[in-house]
């Protein structure tokens, strides 16, 4: 099968790989760059599991072709962090018990992190809005939610 | 929010540091089963039946095997053959078909080949002849006189009957003399309830990689709730013995009972000693909703009979559990879940029947949701009737410590009373209900288990220590190990790493399953770091020159009187000069698991013009004994209350006539999202359970058990309509509210 060349960005890294037409972003991101953050729970864009951010916006990386990522910039969860600093979402997560078995965690913190560069003072039905494309069935959603709150109180204060 | 009879007594246990686990799942590192990949690695996929129930005629893997990268295939031939009577014969007829596929699902082949597309196509030509059978899809067809024998290999539990039957178990008990009770009841009440499949619903579909060499040993790399049980169903599935196989645990990405049993393991290993290159087997979404998991459907009959009073008379229940296409999880634990009342007249029916549909699996304090659903009902309309308040006369009746459970046994210390007092003296129950909104109550329980577990700590040369345990943690279980730890031994709960070791680097360790691993596990912990004390005090003796009984092991350290007390690190750097490396061992069968309480009260509104019911407030209390690491106990009340939530108002397998699962992905199989939902409120109760150092009980199950009554109650407070059967979803709602169906 012929195999297209795909130049991006990703988490501010230029790379380039090949893929197969159809094969998934997800894929791509998993097996040729070794990108394992993001998760495949369904494969049809239902669970969130694989969100990503392209070109800063919120995608389901299982719901793209590799090829078509040529040209843009992609963060993962990978990416989040800024060098030894966990992103104040990581952080509150930890500290907020927001994660019990961690497999949908990477998708919530990359919607959540989109929600946050959106607006960073959010209303908890603001919140759940913004995240109701990501299926967590530890938690019950209660301290994703609280984290995400205390997050924002966070980048709000560090902006001020 | 923590209600405690007894204050906080520990510096560690109690509190709520970082988990151990945790920043490897914030970054993307930590490692799930399919995010490991091995040199040389093939791709498994499976060919499974396209019928509900048929003969395989004949099996060609010729084609399949001819394909582009093919490595291996195999089918039911290649698997050992187990007697009726073995424990995991019906892991072993699930795993692969043989002689008749048994549901739409059933795996008849598997392949293995360089990629996951050439797997995928050749798994699509092996070419399967079948002769369809008729299929038995419900309960009701399946003890119909006439009924086809849904799987010829079932012989019906407890029955001493030898020939098939479409009976999975049959189980008897109770006490008293319920016609007796209902002649000295005023008030006797009557209805059927009927609840369908549902999927434990865990994030990351089924993964294991096997790799076995030309040794004929296999190491396997699998997300489960217990790797040793992985070990020993692979080896029972392929008659090996264990020392051939060693089971590495991944993280695993949810599993609320669903990975108690297995379905790809054995297979992965078969068709890596064939091929003599490791194998990975990734499920999709669409296989682990058609092939694994559900929870069982229920037809259930209750009848309650009680005084004018209030005292609940006698109870009489059938239940009826679809177990799937072979025995899955039992109609037993539902009818011992009926334990929170004293009831002194009692008679239980527990009827486990098969069908031509996905084996079920445990869920989640398994069968007593849907006995909840029925009890919990009926005690609601009794107070309803009789004008009492919900908690009242559950506070009348409710069990004490010496009350008989189900089954007879006496109660030991528990907390029901204490959980429910909780719930009425909340600032819920005590506010008003909103304009237009019902508040319904109900109540859970789940008896918890002890089983076997094992614990090595080791204490470094710098006295930090590593806590090894065979427990896979599934929802915050390392950190409750390390603080369990940390409080026994003085450290720090930072200075402690706890890890899980694999089948060879720990001792057995049943699977994490039944609320177990904090209390049994953590009781195994709590053994290895009291022996490891002695070992310390010994050495502090040695260092001082004193005798032990001198030595006092206090906050940390070893006290002896006239002197600077020794700390760990002390006596670690001295180690190879008293004696060698600090370390023990401790294992045990835990007896005394501690029964847990749930009770909970929703307010909800429902749309009479869609059906749509919206929770606006959720508050749940639990007993936790003691509450080892509290964030992590709310947040197993909070995540069993939403898959309670679900599992009542929305969550459903839909079969057509031919039992083929017409909802199979998650867009159509709908679990709760953020937005569907309030803030969940967690009231830990604590009445320590005396069995366990630390007052464990367990908290992972109960708290599936109440939302399905809770909502029930909620939605008749509310409508007027008394809901029997599940999901309480929109149209089925609508339907009844508009006195149309459903109810």
């Amino acid at each position: 099968m012929p195999r297209t060349h795909v130049n991006c960005t990703v988490n501010g890294d230029e790379v380039d790989f090949l893929s197969a037409d159809d094969t998934s972003l997800l894929n791509a991101l998993r097996d040729e760059l070794g990108l394992i953050g993001a998760k495949e729970g369904c494969g049809t864009g239902d669970c969130g599991a694989c969100t990503i951010l392209v070109d800063g916006r919120v995608n389901c990386a299982c719901l793209m072709f590799a090829p078509e990522a040529e040209g843009t910039s992609i963060t993962t969860v990978e990416g989040i962090a800024q060098g030894d600093h966990l992103h104040p979402l990581q952080q509150t997560f930890l500290e907020g018990a927001a994660l019990q078995c961690g497999v949908c965690t990477p998708g919530f913190l990359v919607s959540a992190k989109a929600l946050l560069d959106e607006n960073s003072n959010p209303t908890e039905t603001e919140i759940r809005f913004a995240l109701a494309g990501n299926l967590c069935r530890c938690t019950g959603y209660d301290k994703i939610i609280r984290a995400v709150q205390e997050a924002a109180v966070q980048v709000n204060g560090a902006s001020k | 929010m923590t209600v405690t009879e007894n204050p906080r007594r520990y510096k560690y246990v109690g509190t709520r540091p970082v988990r151990h686990d945790g920043l490897d799942k914030v970054t993307g590192k930590a490692r799930f089963a399919a995010d490991l990949d091995m040199t040389g690695q093939l791709r498994g996929a499976f060919v499974r039946s396209p019928h509900a129930h048929a003969r395989i005629v004949s099996i060609d893997t010729s084609r399949a095997e001819a394909m582009p990268g093919v490595k291996a295939v195999v089918t039911g031939d290649d698997f050992a053959d187990l007697d009726p009577t073995h424990p995991e014969f019906d892991m072993a007829v699930n795993l692969m078909a043989r002689g008749e596929a048994l549901y739409n699902g059933h795996v008849v082949a598997a392949v293995a080949a360089v990629t996951a597309s050439q797997a995928a196509a050749a798994a699509a030509a092996v070419e399967v002849e079948y002769e369809p059978l008729p299929a038995v899809l419900t309960i009701d067809e399946a003890i119909a006189v006439s009924a086809p024998i849904a799987n010829p290999t079932n012989r019906t539990l407890f029955s001493g009957d030898t020939e098939p039957s479409n009976l999975a178990s049959v189980n008897e008990f109770g006490r008293g003399d319920v016609e007796a009770g209902f002649e000295a009841a005023d008030i006797i009440l009557e209805r059927e309830f009927r609840t369908v499949a549902v999927h434990q619903g865990y994030i990351e579909p089924h993964a294991c990689v096997a790799d076995c060499g030309q040794d004929g040993k296999a190491t396997i790399w699998a997300s489960s709730q217990g790797h040793f049980a992985v070990r020993s169903k692979t080896a029972a599935a392929l008659g090996w013995s264990t020392d051939r196989i060693k089971v590495i645990p991944a993280e695993i990405g949810g599993g609320f009972g669903g990975k108690t049993t297995i379905y790809l393991e054995p297979v992965a290993v078969l068709l890596s000693q064939k091929a003599a290159r490791p194998v990975k087997i990734v499920m999709s979404r669409e296989e682990v909703l058609r092939a694994t998991g559900p929870a069982p459907a229920t037809k259930i009959t209750a009848k309650i009979g009680a005084t004018n009073d209030g005292e609940i008379t006698t109870l009489q229940s059938t239940m009826y559990f679809d177990n799937g296409s072979t025995k899955g999880f039992s109609a037993l634990t539902g009818a011992m879940s009926v334990a929170s009342y004293k009831l002194p007249n009692l008679q239980l029916h527990a009827i486990g029947t098969v069908s031509n549909t996905a084996r079920s699996a445990a869920y989640r304090a398994p069968s007593a949701p849907q006995a909840a659903f029925a009890v919990e009902t009926l005690i609601d309309e009794l107070a309803q009737r009789l004008n009492m308040d919900p908690i009242d006369i559950r506070l009348q009746n409710a069990v004490v410590e010496g009350d008989a459970t189900a089954m007879g046994a006496p109660h030991p210390k528990i907390g029901f009373v204490e959980t429910l007092e909780a719930i009425k003296n909340s600032e819920h129950y005590n506010s008003p209900v909103p304009e237009g909104a019902g508040r319904g109550v109900g109540t859970g329980f789940w008896f918890n288990i002890g089983e076997q577990s094992s614990a090595t700590v080791n204490l470094n040369e710098d006295g930090t220590a590593t806590v090894i345990t065979g427990s896979p943690d599934i929802g915050g279980s390392r950190a409750s190990m390390a603080l369990m730890a940390a409080e026994e031994l003085g450290l720090a709960v930072d200075r402690i790493t706890p890890i899980i070791a694999d089948t060879e680097s720990v001792g057995f360790t049943d699977i994490t399953e039944g609320s177990r691993a904090t209390f049994a596990t953590g009781m195994a912990v709590v053994n290895a770091c009291r022996e490891l004390i002695g070992q310390l005090k010994q050495r502090a003796a040695t260092i001082k020159n004193v005798d032990v009984e001198q030595v006092e092991w206090v906050d940390g350290a070893a006290v002896i009187e006239g002197q600077d007390p020794l700390t760990i690190p002390e006596i670690t750097a001295m180690a190879k000069n008293t004696g060698g490396p600090l370390t023990a061992t401790a294992s045990l069968n835990a007896a005394g698991a501690g029964p847990s309480f749930a009770v909970h009260v929703a307010d909800v509104v429902v749309d009479e013009e869609t059906g749509e019911t919206t929770i606006l407030r959720y508050t749940a209390a639990q007993d936790a004994g003691t509450a080892i690491h509290p964030s992590y106990v709310e947040g197993q009340i909070q995540g069993g209350s939403v898959q309670g939530i679900g599992w009542a108002l929305n969550e459903e397998y839909i079969y057509d006539s031919d039992g083929v699962m017409e909802n199979a992905s998650f867009l159509d199989y709908r679990m709760p999202v953020a937005s569907d939902l309030p803030m969940i409120d967690a009231i830990i109760v604590e009445v320590p359970n005396p069995s366990h150092p630390y007052g464990v009980r367990g908290v992972g199950e109960t708290g599936i058990v109440p939302p399905i009554p809770t909502l029930a109650n909620a939605i008749a407070a509310a409508t007027g309509v008394r809901m029997t059967s599940l999901p309480m979803s929109p149209p089925r709602l609508l339907a009844a509210i508009s006195g149309n169906a459903g109810s």
